[in-house]
């Protein structure tokens, strides 16, 4: 169902010029970080950990619990990660352009909880509006006196830097966006021993939080972390922005209390998605970004709930759905979303590299009308090297998740549409003309 | 266009300045070199090397490996087309096609006026407006054929100059300040005063 909770963090798009500091101070700005100073760094913590804030850039792991585990150790650097960039995840995007300061007041939360040296804002390169506004918010906040040398008359000290990106998806993983972010090649390290929170940036303990994660801090903090654990059922608490693309009449960002709305709500609800186009019929859907398994119809009624998402073999990612109506041809959607982890393959690990040259290459010919029956059997047992027993969570033969990540769009299709493949290998064509 | 010009190598001597460890600042002073000359020439790689005592190849090293860092000659108009998920299903193909005959060049070509480079790439975040693109990575949502043609003209006549500066420029507004936290504030850069659009809107 469609509750009536409030927006949380995209409570000022739309106010006018909402990108500027005085738009900002206008709707309550700056309140949750003057809070934050007047309590402990232990209680700013705690808050959050009663939040049952899960970080919103895909993983879902408890932030609270993420800064507990920080090596004690001097300094600690806090990273934000703004380089969203799996497929049809829109959501940091808007963030970064039209309310940057909250994502500047939520850093400066989070840096105090966590007694950081330096903060650094993460932006995907290609955000240029985004960094434009971000930068410039920043400006405005060291002028307002909100970050640098004693931040709004504290004790507290911390400066924060816009950093752009160059343009790689394999940066959104928060080893390689640190590897990125000390000037090398976008390379994921091995965890262990490169949890961020033991070794991180330049080896130091580093907190890697997500932008939409760091725009939830300014609401939890004024209003607490039990208002926010309120909402939502359970470990999913609160409200998140769902990224609603493909075939929806209104494809958008929506923020909705997690768990108790569901999927059907958010894709056929007359305010949220509003349903497919021509009332054609659902085919399937990407619950949680690409890397995520695909649900069919049956799973409509289940909540945009973290756990039960898992349980039923796929994730909530980054929150981003996709859907894919009676029109679409699923090989050539699976066939994309293969080519898309082909090309950004860091090279590292060969099951990844290799593996997913090979898959695109069998998945291309099976789409152009030139497969042979054989390669069902050849696709899965090269999904099978990537992510032995192709099971959910994938297990990992890579360093990091983006090759285990390759095989859930091909195992997917095969799975809820073998028959499309057979009707291209045996027809030599495919069937939806292009 | 061979080294970076003197008021350049000041703007990188202040990126230095933001991070802990200089090389952090490899990534945005490439975006100036490449804001400087629209691509990064083996030269000017070269004196970025300097500037952060790297060798040559390791400046090339992180360059070759983003999507954005062109260490070849490109179009003053980089038209990058989205094909991912969300724009392939609501006709992205069918644009790119379009936008070849339009341009008369294969994704990935420029055309030999050199005012155009259009290339094919993944998601580009703006997916509540497929399918879309983005020029020097400026975006635009929701692109029919006759759209495209328009924003072409327009492009090619200049009519969107304040709007799409050349390839290459990525933030135009300058950070104000270094980093303060450490001590008394330091006085402003002259960073800003070279760029009046300080609320972009």
């Amino acid at each position: 169902m469609i509750t009536d909770a409030k927006p949380i963090v995209t409570a000022r798009i739309g106010v006018p010029q909402s990108w500027t500091l005085r738009a900002y101070l206008e709707h309550g700005g700056y309140e949750g970080l003057r809070k934050a100073l007047t309590m402990s760094r232990e209680e700013v913590s705690q808050e959050v950990l009663t939040a049952n804030l899960l970080g919103r850039g895909g993983a879902g792991f408890e932030a609270g619990k993420k800064w507990g585990m920080l090596r004690k150790a001097e300094p600690v650097y806090l990273v934000v990660n703004g380089d969203e960039s799996e497929p049809c995840t829109f959501k940091d995007h808007m963030l970064l352009e039209e309310d940057p300061h909250q994502i500047i007041e939520g850093t400066l939360i989070c840096a105090y909880a966590v007694g950081a040296a330096q903060a650094f804002i993460f932006v995907r390169g290609e955000f240029a509006l985004g960094l434009e506004r971000l930068t410039a918010a920043l400006n405005e906040a060291y002028a307002f006196g909100a970050v640098g040398r004693n931040v709004l008359g504290s004790n507290f000290s911390i400066d924060i830097v816009a950093h752009p990106g160059a343009g790689a998806y394999i940066c959104g993983e928060e080893t390689a966006l640190l590897e990125s972010l000390e000037g090398k090649r976008g390379f994921p390290r091995d965890k262990p021993p490169y949890f961020p929170a033991a070794i991180g940036l330049y080896r130091a303990p580093t907190i890697v939080n997500n932008v939409e994660t760091m725009s939830n801090l300014p609401w939890i903090v004024t209003n607490g972390g039990q208002a926010f654990a309120d909402l939502g059922i359970g470990r999913s608490a609160g409200t998140r922005i769902f990224s609603l693309s493909g075939h929806v009449r209104r494809p958008a960002n929506y923020e909705v209390e997690m768990a108790k709305t569901t999927f059907r709500d958010l894709i056929f609800d007359p305010k949220l998605g509003g349903g497919i186009p021509e009332d054609r019929q659902l085919k399937a859907y990407v619950p949680g970004g690409v890397s995520a398994p695909w649900f069919g119809p049956d799973h409509l009624d289940m909540g945009l709930d973290q756990d039960a998402v898992g349980k039923a073999g796929s994730m909530l990612g980054s929150g981003s759905v996709v859907v894919m109506d009676e029109t679409t041809c699923m090989v050539r959607a699976a066939w994309r979303i293969t080519r898309f982890f082909h090309r950004e393959s860091c090279g590292q690990c060969t099951p990844c590299r290799e593996g997913g040259g090979w898959l695109d290459k069998v998945m291309r010919r099976i789409e152009l009308g030139q497969g042979r029956e054989a390669d069902l059997d050849l696709l899965l047992d090269v999904c099978d090297n990537i992510a032995p027993g192709l099971g959910w969570p994938p297990q990992k033969t890579t360093i990091c998740v983006l090759g285990p990540s390759i095989p859930s769009s091909i195992t997917s299709a095969i799975k809820m549409f073998r028959d499309e493949f057979l009707v291209h290998i045996k027809e030599g064509a495919c069937p939806f003309g292009r | 266009m061979a080294r970076l010009t003197a008021e350049n190598v000041q703007r990188a001597r202040q990126l230095i300045a933001l991070y802990p460890q200089p090389r952090s600042a490899l990534i945005p002073i490439l975006h100036v070199a490449q804001e400087q000359d629209g691509w990064l020439t083996p030269d000017v790689m070269a004196h970025v090397a300097e500037l952060l005592d790297l060798d040559p190849a390791e400046v090339y090293g992180t360059a070759s490996f983003y999507d954005m860092l062109f260490t070849h000659p490109v179009g003053r108009h980089l038209v990058s087309v989205c094909t991912n998920l969300a724009c392939l299903i609501n006709g992205a193909g069918e644009l790119l096609e379009h936008a070849e005959q339009r341009l008369g060049i294969a994704a990935g070509g420029t055309t030999a006026d050199g005012q155009f480079t259009l290339e094919e790439v993944e998601c580009i975040a703006f997916c509540g407006a497929a399918p879309c693109l983005a020029v020097n990575w400026r975006f635009f949502g929701n692109v029919s054929n006759d759209d495209f043609d328009q924003l072409v003209d327009d492009l090619a006549a200049g009519r969107l100059a304040d709007d799409v500066p050349p390839h290459g420029t990525l933030c135009r507004v300058r950070r104000r300040v270094g980093l303060t936290a450490g001590g008394p504030p330091d006085a402003p850069t002259d960073e800003g005063s070279r760029s009046p659009q300080d609320t972009p809107s």
